[in-house]
């Protein structure tokens, strides 16, 4: 895992220090709240329904024992004993008391862990591929490519005021666990053809009020080029991006308005001034690709653990076994998901306990690390065969061993009304209830892998339009209304969800989610068919007659 | 009837105008009429409340209760943590928020 160099470390620091000030100021009434909140917003200090929310960045959601044991801490000690995982690998505090948050920032410091550019139209939290450095299908450990742009992209004077948020992912397989072209930049490391690393570049890729996958801008950028390019990506976002609309200044419509062809000619023309001049641009020499990819050098694999499996006598731990168990690329290792979606309880939430007791197994069992995922679950990547059945069972005892990896109980939810102030409808009652109507965990193996996707409203932080099956709150004259989207994905295939018709209120789209699964049900080529395959393949007609009849 | 809410500066709780001071109970919230903008002004000003706004609400046998969903889920909290409504774990809630 990256460490904070004394260099990270003093910026953190001085920015709680000025935090702190900040707070004390607001909290004398020397600075109006109109004064300070576009501060704590950069501090990822949001009013919201209850109180104040604080987001803490989890860089490419990776934690180490000790950070994850802060976050308990913090969720204890400040909040109300639990924490919200999100869709950008982050976590949420939904009960912070203002009078408290130079505080929990400053603890958060000791850790290496801090709530910069978590808001603001800046560049954000840097997401990836919680199988990083663990997945048999990466060409590398993308997290070196990551932690890169963390620190361009950390406290970057240019883009500090873009004309809107500004979301970058990579990934570094061709299977894409990140949703990487649904993001503002999507990198995915490739070689070329003389053996080089470097990435394809897409651009222009969201969600929210106007999704759009995002075109690929460029096959191939060497790493010794790659800052500079991106850099070049954002001067032309920056320059040009529709300050005028907020509804608009998402690079995403830039790039759309100008076509992608237009918009690579003027990104290239950027890129070649920024070469040509003195210094080539703004790279880092290799000796400091070196020192942050030595950080990332895989743990101490034992070599004699190749032959290990594990007992299987268990038919439980079978199931859990098969359905959130992947395979690692070290023989006698798997990487273990940890699913934060047990039936009837809120995705992406776990107990300062919960907490607790996945730092200690991370310790334990997986080399000091956790992910977070974009689905809102928690990975251990690096757990020796022979130690699964021990984790499964500590798992199980804390209410942590739900086999749904992928299945249509591991939903996302975005907090809905329940939580954020911009909501229009409850995201996670719906959840609740979808989880519920599919408990039976035989058949939700038998419908395999299905996507269910939440956001409570337009703004998408529940990925509705990735979903195989999305829903999408509305408020229609104040009362919860939900649309249903068949047909998105934020994998390789990414594509977005069409509206099936007219929307339902809160017991109706749990109803119309069941006539469409078992519509998919009747309608499958064979067992192996996925419902996004049979979707593809027979349209959206034969399912808008099975949920409106 | 109209109702004053907002957030508590320091706690960030939500609060409503009783008449005379803030409270996180909304059966304690007072009708304020056509007053709303100036005890806004008046509160903020001496940082007893933090972006307060005036929400329309309902008289009833029980206590005012607001006319859109978002401001009662603001009143109870979360309707997915009954553990943490206000009141706790009230078995009632259900009936009037949603
Ligand atoms: S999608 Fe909307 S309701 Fe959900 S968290 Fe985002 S802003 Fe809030």
């Amino acid at each position: 895992m990256y460490r904070y160099d004394h260099y990270d470390q003093a910026m953190v620091d001085a920015r709680v220090a000025e935090f702190r000030d900040q707070c004390a100021r607001r909290l004398s009434g020397e600075l109006t709240e109109d004064q300070f909140k576009p501060l704590r917003l950069m501090n990822g200090l949001y009013l919201q329904l209850h109180a104040y929310m604080l987001r803490v960045a989890i860089p490419y959601g990776t934690l180490s024992g000790a950070q994850m044991r802060m976050l308990a801490q913090v969720a204890r000690k400040y909040d109300r004993g639990y924490g919200h995982f999100t869709t950008r690998q982050n976590i949420q505090y939904n009960w912070i008391k203002l009078e408290d948050a130079g505080t929990i920032l400053a603890e958060l410091a000791t850790v290496e862990m801090h709530a910069i550019q978590t808001s603001g139209n800046c560049i954000r939290n840097i997401s990836s591929d919680q199988y990083a450095g663990a997945a048999a299908d990466e060409v590398a450990d993308p997290r070196v490519w990551a932690e890169l742009i963390r620190q361009w992209s950390s406290f970057h004077p240019e883009f500090s005021y873009l004309p809107r948020k500004f979301k970058i992912a990579v990934i570094a397989a061709n299977e894409d666990r990140a949703a990487m072209k649904l993001h503002d930049i999507g990198l995915q490391v490739v070689r070329n053809d003389a053996g080089e690393l470097g990435c394809a570049v897409y651009v222009g890729g969201g969600m929210g009020r106007t999704p759009m996958v995002g075109p690929l801008i460029r096959e191939f950028v060497g790493a010794d080029a790659l800052m500079t390019y991106l850099e070049a990506c954002l001067r032309v976002y920056n320059r040009y991006g529709r300050r005028d609309n907020i509804y608009k200044a998402r690079i995403k419509i830039l790039v759309h308005d100008l076509g992608p062809d237009e918009y690579r000619r003027q990104v290239e023309e950027e890129f070649a001034q920024l070469r040509a001049a003195p210094g080539g641009g703004i790279d880092p020499p290799a000796a400091e690709w070196d020192r942050i990819a030595a950080h990332f050098a895989p743990p101490p694999f034992q070599a004699s653990f190749a032959d290990d499996e594990p007992d299987l006598a268990d038919p439980d731990f079978r199931v859990w076994l098969s359905q959130n168990v992947q395979a690692h690329k070290q023989p006698g290792y798997a990487i273990a998901t940890i699913s934060l979606k047990p039936v009837g309880g809120i995705p992406g939430d776990a107990s300062a306990e919960q907490m607790d007791l996945i730092a200690d197994l991370a310790e334990r069992l997986s080399f000091d690390e956790v992910r977070v995922t974009h689905a809102q679950n928690l990975v251990l990547p690096h757990v020796p065969k022979r130690e699964l059945y021990a984790l499964w069972q500590a798992l199980d005892a804390a209410g942590l061993a739900t086999s749904n990896l992928d299945l249509v109980s591991d939903i996302i939810a975005c907090p809905g009304l329940d939580y954020c102030s911009l909501a229009n409808a409850r995201s996670i009652p719906v959840a609740q209830r979808i989880a519920e109507r599919f408990a039976d965990m035989d058949r939700q193996r038998d419908l395999g892998e299905l996507k269910i996707k939440i956001s409570g409203c337009i703004n998408a932080c529940g990925h509705h339009h990735a979903g195989h099956i999305g829903i999408l709150g509305v408020d229609r004259k104040g009362v919860e209304n939900y649309q249903l989207l068949l047909g998105g994905s934020g994998a390789e295939d990414a594509s977005l969800g069409k509206i099936t018709g007219p929307g339902f209120d809160e017991a109706g789209i749990v109803d119309a989610v069941e006539r469409t699964v078992e519509a998919y049900r009747r309608l499958r080529a064979d067992s192996s068919e996925r419902f996004l395959d049979t979707y593809r393949r027979v349209g959206m007609q034969p399912f808008k007659e099975a949920i409106y009849g | 009837m109209k109702l004053l809410t907002g957030n508590d500066l320091a706690s960030g709780a939500v609060v409503w105008w009783t008449g005379s001071d803030w409270s996180v109970h909304l059966e304690e919230a007072a009708d304020v009429g056509e007053h709303a903008e100036e005890i806004m002004a008046v509160e903020e000003a001496a940082r007893r409340v933090n972006t307060p706004y005036a929400v329309d609400a309902q008289a009833t046998p029980n206590g005012p209760r607001p006319s859109h969903i978002k401001d009662r889920i603001r009143a109870l909290g979360p309707t997915v943590r009954p553990d943490l409504s206000l009141p706790k774990a009230d078995r009632a809630a259900g009936s009037w928020v949603i």
